[in-house]
């Protein structure tokens, strides 16, 4: 299943990752329960390798990213980045670590402090983290300045001077400048448009190429998930749903709810467009304070069980490389792990002899 | 920017001649009479005489003309020809309070000194309280110590001072015992001279009591717009950059936040500096602080209209200027605002 190219080492582990949001209400503001954000989530995350997470709004999507690089402090689980478990570490601890996982946020706008330059945005880090000569700094700014394709020349100039794309570039040199490992992108191409969403993408394409970065790419644009990522997970409701190879997802989704939101895809072939079968799904999202009993989906699956308003399924590997969290797949599962087991042993042994 | 401030300051000239004839006009129509405050035994074609000799028999047209080219013509040069030698005093008489046969411009800059040193320190106190407290009232939004910050400025807000005040004289100068270090003067000593370091001492004893009371104004104002303005800032998406940069805790709070909180703050507390020049017409009663404040509400109850006229037009200029710092100050501060 793994291509010979990918690296097998994970860079980032991540195990049953909890962020709930606690509610407080009532006269003398009692915690009266939690918004459910992210709800055990585990991913790992290769070498090299691009991890697309996809979803529809609110789905916690981005707060998954935000707790992977511990911006939030996560109710529950364990996150291991390069070797190291930060599930728990103190943010004051953590502060050492940060150069190795960095953030493209989302909006390029609010995410860059306006009264700064872009030569003290992207210095600052260096300044934090570094014993570099001022000079040396400055080299090391227009340096990442070049690279992300942003004139030198501006580097005085604040952000409120450039372009949506340009701030984009700016964003995204500031998380180069430590010399990251790990980079979440949390829909970094979501507020810009169409013509510069793409340049933004090679850019970082290209800077994986270079640099080996891996990515956890955070989008709801289906299309753009498929060219840039290696794997793709999906969730739904705070949990993923879903976790397979790229191809293997687009071209035979498993989950229910995978299959509804690869039909919602428009389809720019206007016959294709008329004929094709589209699973509309019905009813809105449960609020993730409540979630249902049983599996979260139940309450819009198209082919809902009884057995899923009750049990909760379980999220597991039904096919090499292929994680899925739904009760039809639970017949498949002893030959998936039987195949599963015996393609893990042919690898191995052609590892071996190679 | 230059530019904009000469622009500004143009346009700054026909407000301030407007704001001045309305002024004119409002005292004008005001009742009241400059002799009423004059013995009952003066026989009324005497009164008129009086009336007559202070200018009142002229239409108003004429008066107001008349002020106006006294109070931006006569008496700059007269200070002027006071400074400098080879400008020689204007022939005009200077215009002369009704109350006190004074130059009125002579009597505000006596009573100035006084206003500034007790208002403007009330002032400068309670922005140095009011600062640290919004800062950590916002970084700490609902501890207990918001909460207590809240209900300081509640109380700030909503008691007046001429209750603050003669509270403050009755628990620090009536029942406090005499000899104790926490007695303060209520009665402020305008002819005290400061040449030792005991005067020293009372000056500052003496100042306690009025600019504690102003001063709780000011902080409540001011923290609460600096906890606002924090609040704001803080959930920005730029702080959770600078998080996640790996800045420590105080370089994301006094380096990303509060740089970016102070800029309506520092506008607020430009806005409020023409209010010190105004004196505190309360306070200055209450603790006989014979300041600008209390200039005027004399002036006005003796229906002193040169003096009042002229205080109210010396303030409209100062609301005017500082506006005018404050958009300056703007432009500064946030890069975002450029103003050519």
């Amino acid at each position: 299943m793994f291509d010979d190219t990918k690296p097998a080492t994970k860079l980032v582990e991540v195990n049953n990752l909890k962020m709930h949001f606690p509610i407080h209400s009532g006269l003398f503001r009692r915690h009266t329960g939690d918004v459910k954000a992210v709800d055990g989530v585990s991913f790992d995350i290769y070498q090299g390798e691009t991890l697309g997470l996809v979803g529809e709004s609110g789905c916690g999507k981005s707060t998954c990213g935000r707790a992977v690089l511990r911006l939030y402090d996560i109710t529950d689980g364990s996150i291991v980045v390069d070797g190291d478990a930060i599930g728990d570490v103190r943010q004051k601890d953590l502060r050492t670590k940060r150069p190795t996982m960095q953030m493209v946020f989302q909006d390029p706008q609010a995410s860059l402090n306006p009264r700064m330059t872009v030569q003290a945005i992207i210095q600052e880090p260096l300044d934090e983290h570094t014993n570099l000569t001022k000079a040396e700094k400055r080299e090391k700014v227009l340096a990442l300045m070049d690279q992300v394709g942003l004139n030198r020349k501006f580097s005085g100039r604040y952000p409120h001077a450039f372009s949506g794309g340009q701030r984009q570039r700016i964003g995204i040199a500031r998380a180069l400048a430590l010399n990251p490992k790990f980079i979440v992108c949390d829909e970094p191409i979501a507020a810009l448009d169409v013509s510069i969403q793409a340049q933004v993408v090679n850019l970082l394409e290209d800077l994986q190429r270079e640099y080996g970065l891996t990515y956890l790419f955070i989008s709801h644009d289906l299309s753009m998930v498929r060219h840039i990522a290696t794997r793709v997970a999906v969730m739904y409701l705070g949990k993923i749903v879903e976790l397979a190879p790229r191809e293997e997802l687009y071209a035979e989704p498993l989950h229910p709810y995978t299959k509804a939101l690869l039909s919602a895809v428009p389809e720019p072939d206007p016959d294709l467009h008329d004929t094709m079968e589209r699973t509309i799904l019905t009813g809105d999202v449960p609020s993730p304070s409540n979630p249902p009993k049983g599996c979260n989906f139940c309450t819009r699956c198209p082919a809902v069980m009884d057995v899923c308003k009750q049990i909760e399924p379980e999220y597991r590997e039904v096919m090499p490389g292929r994680f899925v969290a739904c009760h039809h797949y639970n017949d498949v599962t002893t030959t998936a792990e039987q195949t599963a087991a015996s393609e893990a042993s042919d690898r191995q042994s052609l590892r071996n002899g190679a | 920017m230059l530019t904009y401030t000469f622009r500004r300051l143009l346009t700054a000239i026909p407000t301030l001649i407007f704001i001045s004839l309305i002024i004119f006009l409002l005292l004008d129509m005001a009742p009241g009479d400059p002799t009423a405050q004059l013995p009952l035994t003066i026989p009324p074609e005497v009164r008129e005489q009086i009336r007559q000799s202070l200018g009142l028999g002229e239409p108003v047209h004429i008066r107001y003309l008349l002020w106006l080219k006294q109070m931006v013509w006569s008496e700059p040069v007269y200070y002027l020809s006071q400074s400098v030698d080879w400008i020689s005093a204007p022939d005009e008489a200077r215009l002369i309070s009704w109350q006190t046969r004074a130059p009125v411009m002579d009597t505000i800059l006596e009573r100035l000194p006084q206003t500034l040193m007790v208002v403007g320190l009330a002032y400068v106190v309670g922005v140095l309280i009011a600062l640290p407290i919004g800062i950590i009232s916002a970084y700490k939004q609902y501890s207990v110590f918001d909460q207590a910050g809240t209900f300081v400025s509640m109380i700030g807000f909503s008691i007046p001072p001429f209750f603050s005040g003669v509270l403050m004289i009755i628990l620090f100068t009536v029942m406090m015992p005499n000899d104790s270090f926490w007695w303060f003067p209520s009665i402020y000593d305008t002819t005290l001279v400061i040449d030792s370091w005991e005067n020293f001492g009372k000056q500052v004893r003496q100042m306690v009591l009025p600019v504690m009371v102003l001063a709780l104004q000011t902080t409540a104002q001011i923290s609460r717009f600096m906890r606002a303005s924090m609040l704001d800032n803080l959930n920005q998406d730029y702080v959770r950059t600078a998080r996640a940069k790996g800045m420590t805790e105080s370089v994301v709070v006094l380096k990303h936040v509060l740089r970016n909180s102070m800029i309506p703050v520092v506008t607020v507390i430009a806005l409020g500096i023409p209010a010190i020049f105004g004196g505190a017409i309360i306070t200055e009663q209450i603790f006989k602080v014979n300041g600008i404040g209390q200039l005027l509400i004399v002036s006005i109850q003796a229906s002193d209209v040169p003096m009042v006229q002229t205080l109210t037009f010396i303030f409209a200029i100062l609301i005017v200027f500082f506006n005018l710092i404050a958009d300056i100050l703007y432009g500064i501060l946030d890069p975002r605002i450029r103003y050519d």
